[in-house]
């Protein structure tokens, strides 16, 4: 088994509380499932969407946020167990993040 | 809906309750948004957690310290309820003036004080309920929208207006205030209306209706829980809500599809609220007012109680349906009795009823006003007369459940011609 990193990227959360206890309850299950099926290393953590620094050299060149459009916000992470790539990609595919206009970035963890 | 499939419904409308009275009503703006980005942040945390046990305690305390930094942001720039005012003037007094708001004790009327603040006088119904329903149940515009079948443009505009006249309030409704009975008089009405569109109403999404249901029984439930507004006359709410929210397993079977109260299992009745609901029934004849949710209430318990519609007493409800119609008469309420005379005295008394409804034309574009004259048709043996009543309704129903009835309804009345 080999591990991942699922980088998280949305705009906002759910408008209104239904839709938001809706999307949480759907995140919840698929997160459930990738525990049972012994995929998941890590739940991880949320980042917060509306700060963060990029400091870019060490004369102190520092911007705010690093990008330039909110979908492309990293807002969170998880870190699974896949055999391969295309595994860890397949499993992120089902992630309910993209009925919310968000996407998932897979990066493997580099191993010696 | 799963049992706690409205957490964060719940919770959004208990902090937005006391944000708007820590704020003052004239900053519900304000109090909207450290709401919303309480949730927001909620949300993103809970999505890898899970929601944490003591979700309501955490959600106040985020709450709270937003509201903090909201008033240090904003206190030179806004004005603020006059109790917080003095809290506000200097930084030492303002967390402690901030928790005393947030107290347990201080929380419990809250929610309260927002519904009647929601049935302001100057408001139309319409607006009152879309404000209650936005206030207090936290639905968005689509969900409104969706449950009343009108245009998200519509509830925006219902909504606007609405918050307009709350925000000119100088505070939220004040419990002890001396408008207190009118004011209980239009709330009991906001929440009849907010049952009435999910018992009875056109949304085609069974879903939506058991929610709007719901959630006028959670409020009127609030309402029987404070001691100034539990009269006879909000038990009667109770007991009207409980005991025909009871039976709406029954009425629709497995596929959503309405079924008729003979064709009605009612070994799927709710027994638990059909208990409460005749609790509320013996505390609602404490009064001498005798209010139209009496009545109702009355005519749902014989219906509730009977164990089937053969051993209905229809003479009752008959003479319930009386008492209606003197005290709220409507169309509707007439073609209900025309009904309850047919049970009691044959299909030709029915209709003879159903002939003389006054103010007929009201009920032109209802479906069943013409289903209802196809059924008395069909059960006095003419069933071509009765398809082309039901072919009538079908034409006028209002989703796809109404539709699928009637159809069938149709094809019954070919299935019987034929035989």
């Amino acid at each position: 088994m080999n591990e991942f990193v699922y980088l998280y990227r949305r705009p906002g959360p759910p408008v209104t509380p239904q839709q938001k206890q809706d999307a949480m309850e759907k995140y919840q299950t698929w997160f459930k499932d990738l525990e049972a099926r012994g995929h998941l290393l890590q739940y991880g953590q949320p980042l917060d969407p509306k700060a963060g620094r990029v400091v870019r050299d060490k004369g102190g060149s520092i911007s705010d946020g690093p990008y330039a459009e909110t979908k492309d916000i990293v807002v969170g992470f998880s870190i699974v167990k896949a055999e391969n790539l295309d595994e860890a990609v397949a499993l992120a595919k089902t992630c309910p993040i993209f009925d919310q206009g968000g996407m998932v970035e897979v990066r493997p963890v580099l191993k010696m | 809906m799963k049992p706690d499939g409205a957490l964060f419904r719940r919770e959004a409308a208990r902090l937005l309750a006391t944000l708007t009275r820590a704020f003052g009503v004239e900053n519900l703006a304000l109090a909207e948004d450290v709401v919303q980005e309480t949730l927001a942040v909620a949300f993103e945390a809970w999505i890898y957690q899970g929601v944490p046990e003591h979700y309501s305690a955490l959600l106040t305390t985020a709450a709270k310290n937003r509201a903090l930094d909201a008033f240090r942001r904003e206190r030179t720039a806004r004005r603020f309820a006059p109790e917080l005012r003095r809290f506000i003037e200097s930084e030492w007094t303002l967390r402690s003036g901030l928790d005393a708001l947030f107290l347990p004790d201080a929380l419990k009327d809250d929610e309260l004080r927002m519904m009647f603040s929601c049935c302001h006088p100057r408001l139309h119904e319409d607006v009152q309920v879309a404000l209650v329903l936005h206030m207090l149940c936290a639905l968005g515009v689509d969900e409104i929208a969706s449950a009343f079948l009108v245009s998200p443009a519509a509830i925006e505009k219902r909504l606007s207006r609405g918050k307009r006249t709350l925000a000119q309030s100088k505070r939220l409704f004040d419990l002890t205030a001396e408008d207190f009975a009118p004011r209980l008089t239009a709330v009991h009405r906001a929440l009849y209306l907010l049952f009435s569109e999910g018992y009875h109403g056109a949304s085609s999404e069974a879903v939506i209706r058991v929610d709007l249901c719901r959630e006028a029984l959670r409020l009127v439930r609030l309402l029987v829980g404070h001691d100034s507004s539990a009269t006879p006359a909000t038990h009667a709410l109770a007991a009207l809500m409980c005991l025909h929210g009871a039976r709406l397993p029954g009425r629709a079977d497995e596929a959503g599809q309405l079924r008729p109260l003979v064709e009605q299992d009612r070994s799927r009745w709710d027994t638990t609220l059909l208990t409460e609901g005749f609790f509320h029934l013996d505390r609602s004849a404490e009064g001498e007012l005798l209010t139209e949710y009496h009545v109702e209430a009355g005519i749902a318990a014989q219906h509730a109680s009977a164990g089937s519609v053969k051993g209905t007493s229809w003479g009752e409800i008959v003479r319930l349906y009386d008492v209606l119609m003197k005290i709220r008469p409507s169309p509707v309420v007439a073609l209900n009795r025309a009904m309850a005379i047919a049970e009691f005295e044959g299909p030709e008394r029915g209709l003879a009823a159903i002939a003389m409804i006054d103010g007929v034309q009201r009920l032109a574009g209802y479906p069943f006003h013409p289903a209802a004259v196809a059924e008395l048709e069909l059960r006095r043996g003419r069933p071509l007369v009765a398809k082309k009543y039901f072919e009538l309704a079908k034409d006028l129903a209002r989703n796809e459940g109404e539709r699928r009835f009637l159809e069938q309804r149709v094809k019954e009345c070919g299935r019987t011609s034929s035989s």
